[in-house]
């Protein structure tokens, strides 16, 4: 583990985590939630978990990005919070 | 002074996990909007995914793939040199769950939806005390 990076990509997961709860449009907060999951995908393989870290870009990253937009564009982007 | 910092530096990961499980909370509780609830909700499942890979990190240890594999088959193999891979494979079962978890929630969020026009929590308490 290098311990600099784990450092950097800890802190980015916790500023797109806030980021994906802040913003204003639920577009944007599935898009900062797929960032959010390529920033742990990055951690996991940093951390020597490569098979997570893969499963971590295919699923989380990918999959769940798509469940979100989808699901936004089925209801509605606007929210007050 | 020194001595605090380096006991934070030397638990970040843990620190970190326990940040983001409190903000993942945070907004399960607080936020209004169903969808923000459901982003909430996963970055609480993958703090815990978080606290679990951390505990599998060794200092100086390789990622857990045997060197001398095919072939050299009388090699002795030293556990000690390899990260722990038993808390990657509960938590690959984990991510694979949580994923199946959000496309319920997102599924009822848009049956919600349908039926009240609005994801926003108290608009919807108030159609259902309306009726």
């Amino acid at each position: 583990m290098i311990w600099p990076i784990d450092l950097a990509i800890l802190t980015l997961v916790v500023v797109a985590a806030i980021g994906a709860l802040m913003v204003k449009d639920l577009l944007g907060a599935s898009v900062l939630f797929g960032s959010y999951s390529f920033m742990m995908c990055l951690l996991w393989s940093i951390m020597g978990a490569v098979d997570v870290a893969f499963t971590e870009a295919s699923v989380g990253a990918g999959v769940s990005t798509v469940f979100f937009v989808a699901a936004v564009f089925r209801t509605t982007r606007r929210t007050r919070d | 002074m020194t001595d605090l910092i380096s006991t934070v530096v030397a638990k970040y990961n843990y620190w970190i996990y326990i940040t983001l499980m409190m903000i993942g909370l945070y907004a399960m509780i607080v936020k209004n909007n169903l969808v923000k609830k459901i982003v909430g909700m996963n970055i609480f499942q993958t703090a815990i995914i978080l606290f679990y890979v951390s505990i599998g990190v060794k200092k100086g240890g390789t990622i857990p793939i045997i060197e001398h594999g095919h072939g050299q088959e009388n090699h002795v193999v030293h556990a000690v040199d390899y990260i722990n891979p038993l808390p990657h494979v509960l938590m690959l079962t984990a991510i694979v769950v949580g994923v199946a978890t959000l496309g319920v929630a997102l599924a009822l969020a848009i049956k919600i939806y349908n039926n009240y026009n609005t994801l926003e929590e108290d608009e919807i308490l108030a159609q259902v005390r309306g009726k």
